[in-house]
């Protein structure tokens, strides 16, 4: 029974971390109509941000640290990468964002090596906590309180402010949207920030519970994380989270059972079959292709 | 005087193709002559030669029908796994599978090389032709994820448990026999590239482009979609086998992490740089690319320039530049080396006949 509950946590908290990544996914998919395949990167980046930080700041600093140059990384992706293709077919786009991938893992590969680097302990996270016959760490725990709370900022800064008003129009319609005076590129950037900031909150979380990052650590999270916000209905924030918490639980279940090695293939089997039953996911708005 | 350029067309590129093939297999003897001293340049041939293999079969789905799929690693894996088991002598194959064993059925199934490649394409082209059904009705970014998602499942399957002895799960084949010659390996590749081109060129090939460029108006002139582009993934997903095939013999050894995500953008770092939807794009771009590493090697070492050393040289800079390239040819050479033109005799002729009109005109005006 003890070892079901620690389960049920472990997998909880990690359901979390990818929820918090897949709204990444979904705002930008939102807005732009684009998988960036460069946000499971830019969640390692952040974990690597947060190393060299940490080895001069103490933790407060890191932490604020790691979160301003993980958003000033997406923004920068955003500018460099993907603004001058607007006018450009989908695939180019698409292509752009798979070399900034490829980009991101080698120049982490070159600049700190491929060997997986210790993740700094924060003070306090990995503390145990017993909870009844369970174990699990103090991380454990805050992580879905954490991911809840910052779910109910970003749904009231969507539905009550200005900035959310003017995401929600380009993400109707692009052109309109910028007939109606709402400044385009200041609001995708808002965008790529906020989806970033969140990439840096769970990769704060998720490595904490892992202790070690290498190049190649944001690639399946990112993928898996993309399937949770597919799952959810794409552009749906609070699928996004349903999203998220069912891959992290369902994988953790798998895990458990003793089928690890069919833990992320599961991931994409519910993608095949959610694309074939329900497109649009849970939660997910019915598009209509016109001529 | 239309159809009269039309056959002075076809004779010159037939000539032209026809002179490729014998110089390349001229230089191909001489070097396998002396194989001991061109060892490293054989080496690189035929590695660009299997992943020109490759290029174009993703080239085919992705450049001339306009289907994004990420799927390659998963159908190279297929046709590699296949061909190894098929083609490992049968006198070792209780030393590759020393942890589990084999199963009894495929204890002494062998087969002839160039049968046991073909098998391996079927194996990819049945996959695909299963998973098309499905996945094929997706839009191009679902579509791209879908297959990227069946690749890494594929990778699974083949390093777990339950399939221990069939491929050997995570401790992957060796002993599979490797290229006789550079010349082995250039039949199988030039047979494989020149069946592409056929299909590219045929009427089935022109149904692709149709579907690239327009969807509902190739539908209205009476093209059936579903069955154009579960065609032109399925001869795809065979020709991508069949590189997975060569590319085990080309390494001899694999195991599953060789299949990787990896490989695929691999495959599509040629396709790129080459030009979506150029034949000859691809071709050229895998034998710039694969030489093109190779060479680069030297920046992966530390470098030492008059007893100071060289601060960005070291291990892994030389994919931080095909990054880069990859990244500059995407936002500012969008269409690639050759764009979707095709290198060509006739390619010259013209631009050198437009040179001439130009010097004229501008001889006129003055």
């Amino acid at each position: 029974m003890s070892t079901f509950l620690q389960y049920v946590f472990t997998g909880i908290s990690v359901g979390g971390c990818y929820a918090l990544i897949a709204i990444g996914y979904t705002l930008v998919y939102g807005i732009l109509r684009l998988i960036n395949f460069a946000h499971g990167d830019i969640f390692m980046m952040a974990g690597y941000f947060m190393i060299f930080s940490f080895a001069v700041f103490p933790f407060p600093v890191a932490i604020i640290i790691t979160l301003v140059a993980t958003t000033a990384l997406g923004i920068l992706i955003e500018k460099f990468a993907y603004s001058p293709l607007r006018q450009a077919p989908r695939m180019s786009v698409m292509i752009s964002a798979i070399g900034v991938s490829y980009l991101l893992q080698n120049l982490s590969t070159y600049l700190f090596s491929g060997l997986p680097q210790p993740y700094p302990a924060i003070p306090g996270l990995k503390q145990r906590v017993m909870l009844g016959d369970a174990s699990v760490s103090l991380v454990t725990f805050i992580t879905p309180i954490v991911t809840i709370i910052i779910v109910l900022l970003l749904l009231r800064l969507v539905n009550k402010t200005k900035i959310g008003m003017a995401m929600r129009a380009v993400s109707k319609d692009y052109e309109a949207a910028s007939l109606m005076g709402i400044k385009l590129n200041t609001t995708i950037s808002f965008t790529f920030a906020v989806g970033s900031l969140l990439a840096a909150v769970g990769s704060i979380l998720y490595f904490t519970d892992r202790s070690s990052v290498y190049p190649f650590s944001g690639a399946l999270p990112g993928l898996k994380c993309f399937v949770a916000a597919v799952f959810g209905g794409i552009g749906s924030i609070p699928g996004a989270l349903l999203g998220g918490f069912f891959i992290g639980i369902s994988e953790t279940i798998i895990k458990a059972v003793g089928l690890s090695t069919f833990s992320d293939a599961f991931t994409f089997i519910i993608l095949i079959i959610m694309l074939i039953v329900k497109p649009t996911g849970l939660f997910g708005e019915k598009s209509v292709d016109k001529v | 005087m239309l159809k009269n350029s039309f056959k002075e067309k076809i004779n010159i590129n037939l000539l032209l193709y026809l002179g490729i093939i014998v110089v390349s297999v001229l230089i191909l003897t001489f070097l396998d002559m002396n194989k001991r001293e061109y060892i490293y340049a054989i080496s690189i041939i035929e590695r660009s030669l299997v992943f020109a293999v490759a290029a174009l079969a993703m080239n085919m789905v992705t450049g001339f029908t306009g289907l994004f799929s990420l799927g390659q690693a998963g159908f190279m894996a297929l046709g590699a796994y296949t061909t190894a088991i098929l083609t490992i002598p049968v006198e070792l194959r209780p030393n590759v599978y020393y942890m589990e064993g084999i199963l009894p059925a495929l204890e002494n199934l062998s087969f002839p090389i160039p049968i046991a490649v073909i098998l391996g394409g079927v194996v990819a082209a049945f996959f695909a032709f299963l998973i098309g059904i499905p996945i094929l009705r997706l839009k191009s970014d679902y579509l791209a994820i879908a297959t990227l998602g069946f690749s890494e499942i594929m990778r699974a399957v083949i390093a777990s448990h339950m399939m221990d002895k069939i491929t050997n799960g995570a401790y992957g084949l060796n002993n599979i026999p490797e290229f006789s010659s550079s010349i082995e390996c250039f039949i199988y590749t030039s047979i494989c590239i020149i069946a592409m081109i056929l299909i590219i060129n045929s009427s089935t090939g022109r149904d692709f482009k149709a579907i690239r460029e327009d969807e509902i108006a190739a539908r209205s002139v009476g093209i059936n979609i579903f069955k154009t582009k579960e065609l032109s993934f399925v001869v795809s997903s065979f020709f991508t086998g069949i590189s997975g095939g060569l590319l085990a013999m080309y390494m001899s050894s694999i195991n599953s992490s060789t299949f990787q995500i990896t490989l695929t953008y691999d495959v599509l770092l040629i396709v790129v740089l080459g030009g979506i939807g150029s034949i000859t794009g691809s071709i050229v771009g895998a034998f710039f690319v694969t030489a093109g590493k190779e060479l680069l090697r030297f920046f992966d070492e530390p470098l030492t320039v008059a007893g100071v050393n060289v601060p960005l040289f070291k291990p892994g800079f030389r994919m931080v530049i095909f990054s880069i390239l990859l990244m500059v040819v995407v936002l500012f050479f969008r269409k690639g080396l050759l764009g979707g033109k095709e290198l060509s005799l006739n390619g010259f002729k013209k631009y050198s006949r437009k040179k001439e009109d130009k010097g004229i005109q501008v001889g006129g005006a003055s």
